[in-house]
């Protein structure tokens, strides 16, 4: 008899407060409780966190890589907002 | 723990379009340029059988190779050498889950690499396959069997498929702890009771050699280094982690006062390497083949463990889908 299959999470841990939590890995659980307690087990062993996120792999929407490009072309050509374009004299201080 | 030379050959297939053609030398390119790849960017159908195979082998390892070591949970001399070899088993099985992931994330199902392990299909680690009669093995699994471990995975850290690096970066920082309370245990019995240290000598004396074995054939007799060279998943032959590994634990073994199992074994001064005697392929490809000392008795292991497990995993799968009816019922 074939096991079944239990679904997969991510997992995202805030290593301490005021940091953001981080994506860590995954795991298999059949609940989000179990995938909380599978996700400490796993990730902090070792004191890695404060905070665990988890989420149902399957509600994660992404980008495709092959239309990366594409998705990310409107910010190539843009680089008057890095502050490095704009030429300021060098007598100019605290700008 | 480790996966030795679980690149298993694979027969060629060529792409068959121009296109795939043309996809194919852009990844070489994007490789070569030591850019990572991830799991929904575009990859050679080679490449990816040859990562699924190898890093669900890897991850087999790690779980097969929590028995020699569970052997000895119950008898460890002391709580404290108890508490440490629970988290040392415990994190065997936390690396082989990491690498179950990350072989997930190319579309294999952990079920089915599980059920490969299970029937006899998938190969694991064949340093798994001897006994741990005494606690010094223990000791020595930790000093020798994870210091190889550790020589091989440190190159994969820089693998270039991204979760098979992370898994690998993260596996790294926590073997380091399993290679030194190992040399501690062989440190203790060495400095203990002239039976104590007889027992640290045996137990080099048993783990030495398939140590050496743990990184696969030679550089002559590997048939499946060139795809993995140049799709940056293996940096280092076989031949030149062994001689590193030779020569980063002999010296270990002087200061324990142990004599390494090999007469042939010398310091060459002009290269500064030691060089050593001859490795029993036979016997490497004898346990490979199934007939190792402990193969049956592993595999056994591993099947009673699944089994018995069957119930909680049910029990979980039924009351997730209960919790699921009841509170779809109560938002209608």
């Amino acid at each position: 008899m074939s096991d079944p299959r239990s679904p997969l999470w991510e997992v995202f841990v805030r290593p301490r407060s005021g940091l953001e939590h981080k994506h860590a890995g995954s795991v298999h659980a059949t609940d989000a409780r179990m995938a909380l307690e599978h996700a400490r087990d796993l990730y902090t062993r070792r004191g890695e966190g404060v905070s665990l996120w988890v989420v149902r792999s399957s509600d994660i929407v992404a980008s495709d890589p092959a239309e990366a490009d594409e998705l990310f072309e409107p910010a190539r050509d843009k680089i008057y907002r890095h502050p490095t374009f704009y030429e300021i004299p060098e007598e100019v201080k605290t700008l | 723990m480790y996966a030795q030379a679980l690149d298993q050959p694979e027969g060629h297939r060529e792409c068959a379009s121009a296109d795939g053609a043309a996809l194919e030398a852009r990844f070489l390119s994007r490789v070569a340029s030591e850019q990572k790849v991830e799991p929904k960017d575009w990859m050679p159908e080679r490449y990816r059988r040859t990562l699924i195979r190898q890093i669900s082998q890897h991850a087999h390892s790690e779980i097969v190779g929590m028995l020699p070591e569970g052997n000895w949970i119950t008898r460890a001399p002391s709580l404290k050498r108890k508490a440490i070899l629970m988290a040392k088993v415990q994190d065997e099985g936390g690396h082989g889950a990491y690498l179950y992931a990350a072989a997930e994330t190319l579309g294999a199902a952990r079920e089915d690499l599980i059920e490969q392990l299970l029937s006899g299909a998938a190969k694991y680690s064949s340093i798994f396959n001897y006994p741990t009669p005494t606690w010094a093995d223990v000791g020595a699994i930790g000093w020798l069997v994870d210091g190889a471990a550790i020589m091989n995975q440190i190159p994969l850290c820089r693998c270039s498929y991204g979760p098979y690096a992370r898994a690998m970066v993260r596996i790294c920082k926590e073997e380091s702890f399993h290679q030194r309370q190992g040399f501690e245990i062989m440190l203790t019995l060495a400095r203990g009771t002239p039976e104590q240290r007889r027992m640290a000598q045996e137990a080099l004396n048993r783990w030495w050699w398939p140590s050496l074995m743990m990184f696969g054939p030679g550089d002559a007799d590997s048939k499946h280094t060139a795809d993995s060279v140049r799709w940056k998943i293996k940096r280092f032959t076989n031949d030149e982690l062994r001689q590193k590994f030779v020569d980063f634990t002999v010296p270990q073994a002087q200061f324990l006062g142990l004599k390494v199992p090999d007469p042939e074994l010398r310091l060459d001064e002009a290269s500064g390497h030691y060089r050593f005697g001859a490795i029993d392929w036979a016997e490497f490809n004898e346990v490979l083949r199934g007939n190792g000392p402990c193969n049956r008795e592993r595999l056994a292991a591993r099947r009673e463990a699944h089994e018995s497990g069957r119930w909680v995993r049910e029990a979980a799968a039924a009351y997730a889908e209960k919790q699921r009816a009841r509170t779809s019922a109560a938002a209608a």
